[in-house]
């Protein structure tokens, strides 16, 4: 029905959705360039498969618009606009075989039956599912099931290709494979590609940018170095890995090095954000930040916390480990050192590491000590004089 | 190791083997449903069945049925019945297509509606009956509208025909079909459209490839429930039909052979050639539905 679109960017300008007086999402502004691989990344209920169905057309939007060159498209049915989809249940036609789900789009912008069994065969030796290609839906496995969803949704030749959260319900192992297969279509075909996901490495690692949403709303765009390194707030921190989160104060502020405080603790770390001194604030650090210090070296260096080893949990080369500060912040951490439960340990961080953001409206991060309210935190640490200040 | 097993315990070993089989103590929970079905329905029928081969009045064990066939008077009730039945059916089935397909998904006032519509099936037969010679009786409203605004000259006769009955069977039926084919149209996993509508299909192509195919399978089990509901018709082809011309359909051939004539023997042949055409028309139906893919259709009713 439609022909085949390209463009040259796709904008979203202040879309927004709501459900009932409930807003899942709000002011989105995106602009992306036509053979872009954008991730949509959130936690569920943050408004990312909102935000595709919105592009896809399956969801009218209650503000805003989108644009396609200059035409707008928002106004379109999803079958006019010519994106291809991947469903998170791959959504595959049960009645028909794998050769007639993947020819289904063709046949309905009436292309000529040479075309469609031209292209229908070319899709399905794109997949690799020449030997399946006469089955229903029903007799594959998840993996090819998968494949079948994909190669349906770029047998048209898109201009834009949605997924919505595709390798969810596959295993370990085979979603290692699908990840690497869809970021080799996409490379293969130039494939402008809209994917949503829960799993941060997995859009880290596919993305050419990433779109973080929390309740709706925008928290950073950008590539995935700039979002693993550079975190805007310890949501988006929280989100990329920074396992640990402590609510500190500042002590000393002054540009970008700070030094913060927090019961048991004082560290040298960076400011993310402009911060002044008294102000409460979340420290950020990746477990594999965290380093063990040699038991000779404790006593030497700076920007140590000391620790006993709670869990250990085998990995391989290297053991992530929990360990708790005798003020009751509980710390994750990787090492390849050999601890053991029960042993206590130093652990030091580069000041570039520890990362501090301001704590914003929203609540401290859940189950993160907050200075002065430790009595009532689940950790049981226990209310330090020193918070006296900030006590109720 | 089993056999092992089997030599120190073979009490147990049996036991084990018959529970793997699906045969242990909870089987005892089904012997309700046997008894009554045995006693209630087996029993019954098959009483039945040797009695039509014992003709009250003599000439060999398929008298009856001769009889029966060789009547046109008693021959045509089949033809009366199925034309009646038939397309009450179809229509209850056709009817509630669209209705279940517009109230597929979730809406404000979906059960309020669906109450609406599965009414009448809690009024009963005579209710409806009343209902119908109130309503589009010579001096119902119906006619009554009809000639105030001037669109017909006389009544227009709607009951105590073939036309009575038929809006009986809707009445009672549809809501029955309707229910049935919600639930399976709710059964059709909604992404399916969806994932339809980005490849380019209008809701026309949506429904003729996607929804369709995959409700056929329950569209033919609504119409054959729908149609031997409908072909067993006899209270309301007597209240609001012809009952000894147009709507003189087979159970009322039944009921006068067992109650009028007291022939139970015939009655009882009656109720076979009954109970053969129905089989007929569901075995047909049933061989239309093989044609369809009948598996899963991926949603979560």
């Amino acid at each position: 029905m439609t022909e085949k679109t390209e463009f040259e960017q796709l904008r979203l300008d202040g879309v927004g959705r709501r459900f009932g007086g409930q807003d899942a999402l709000q002011d989105l502004d995106l602009t992306i360039r036509a053979g872009e691989f954008i991730a949509l990344l959130g936690p569920s209920g943050c408004g990312k498969s909102t935000a595709l169905n919105c592009l896809a057309g399956l969801l009218p939007l209650t503000a805003g618009s989108i644009w396609q060159d200059s035409k707008r498209i928002d106004t379109l049915p999803p079958e006019r606009r010519g994106f291809g989809m991947v469903f998170q249940n791959y959504a595959l036609f049960p009645h028909m075989t794998v050769r007639s789900n993947i020819a289904f789009g063709l046949q309905m912008r009436r292309l000529p039956k040479a075309d469609v069994t031209r292209r229908t065969e070319e899709a399905i030796r794109l997949v690799q599912l020449e030997e399946h290609a006469g089955k229903l839906p029903g007799q594959l496995s998840g993996g090819q099931q998968q494949r079948v969803a994909i190669a349906r949704a770029v047998v048209l030749e898109p201009s834009l290709v949605l997924m919505d959260e595709p390798l969810s319900n596959l295993d370990a192992k085979l979603r290692l494979e699908m990840r690497t297969e869809i970021r080799r279509l996409h490379q293969s075909l130039g494939l402008t590609t809209v994917y949503v996901t829960h799993d941060q490495e997995e859009a880290l690692s596919m993305a050419d940018r990433l779109v973080v949403l929390r309740k709706g709303r925008v928290q950073q765009i950008g590539t995935p170095e700039e979002l693993h390194t550079k975190p805007t707030n310890w949501h988006v921190a929280d989100f990329m890995g920074f396992r640990n989160l402590l609510t500190v104060k500042v002590q000393e502020a002054g540009g970008r090095q700070v030094v913060v405080e927090g019961p048991g603790i004082r560290l040298a770390a960076t400011a993310m954000a402009q911060v002044s001194s008294g102000e409460r604030v979340v420290a950020g650090v990746r477990p594999e930040d965290l380093v063990v210090q040699p038991a000779a070296a404790a006593n030497g260096g700076g920007n140590v916390i000391r620790a006993m080893v709670e869990v250990v949990e085998y990995q391989g080369r290297e053991l992530a480990v929990e360990a708790r500060t005798p003020e009751g912040h509980r710390l994750h951490l990787r090492t390849p050192e050999r601890v053991t439960a029960g042993e206590a340990i130093s652990v030091s961080v580069a000041p570039e590491r520890l990362l501090v953001f301001p704590l914003g409206d929203e609540a401290p991060p859940a189950g993160v000590p907050v200075l002065g309210d430790g009595a009532s935190s689940s950790v049981g640490a226990p209310v330090l004089s020193r918070a006296g200040g900030e006590a109720p | 190791m089993s056999t092992e097993a089997a030599t120190q315990h073979p009490g147990l070993s049996v036991r084990h083997r018959l529970a793997e089989r699906g045969v242990d103590s909870q089987l005892l929970l089904l012997l309700p449903a046997v008894v009554f079905v045995i006693g209630l329905f087996v029993y019954p029928f098959l009483y039945g069945l040797g009695l039509s081969f014992q003709p009250a009045k003599g000439g060999g064990a398929f008298a009856d049925y001769q009889r029966f066939f060789s009547d046109s008077f008693q021959r045509d009730t089949i033809w009366k019945t199925l034309r009646l039945s038939v397309p009450a059916a179809l229509f209850n089935v056709l009817a509630s297509v669209p209705i279940a397909y517009r109230m597929r998904g979730k809406f404000r006032g979906k059960r309020l509606i669906t109450t609406l519509l599965v009414i009448p099936i809690t009024l009963g037969t005579v209710l409806t009956a009343e209902g119908l010679l109130n309503f589009l009786g010579p001096a119902g409203w119906f006619n009554r509208t009809l000639m105030s605004i001037g669109l017909v000259d006389h009544p227009v006769r709607l009951i105590n025909n073939y036309w009575g009955v038929f809006f009986s069977l809707v009445i009672t039926g549809f809501p029955f079909a309707f229910l049935l084919i919600l639930s399976y149209i709710s059964g059709i996993d909604p992404s399916l459209e969806r994932a339809a509508a980005t490849l380019g299909a209008d809701w026309r192509a949506r429904f003729q490839r996607i929804t369709l195919p995959l409700l056929a399978p329950g569209l033919a089990t609504t119409f054959c429930l729908t149609f031997v509901l409908a072909f067993s018709v006899f209270p309301s082809a007597i209240l609001v039909g012809d009952p000894t011309g147009a709507t003189r359909v087979i159970s009322i051939a039944a009921y006068q052979a067992a109650y009028e004539q007291y022939d139970y023997p015939f009655a009882s042949a009656i109720a076979m050639v009954m109970g053969a055409v129905e089989l007929l028309v569901i075995a047909v139906v049933l061989l239309w539905r093989s044609r369809f893919y009948v598996g899963s259709t991926g949603g979560k009713g």
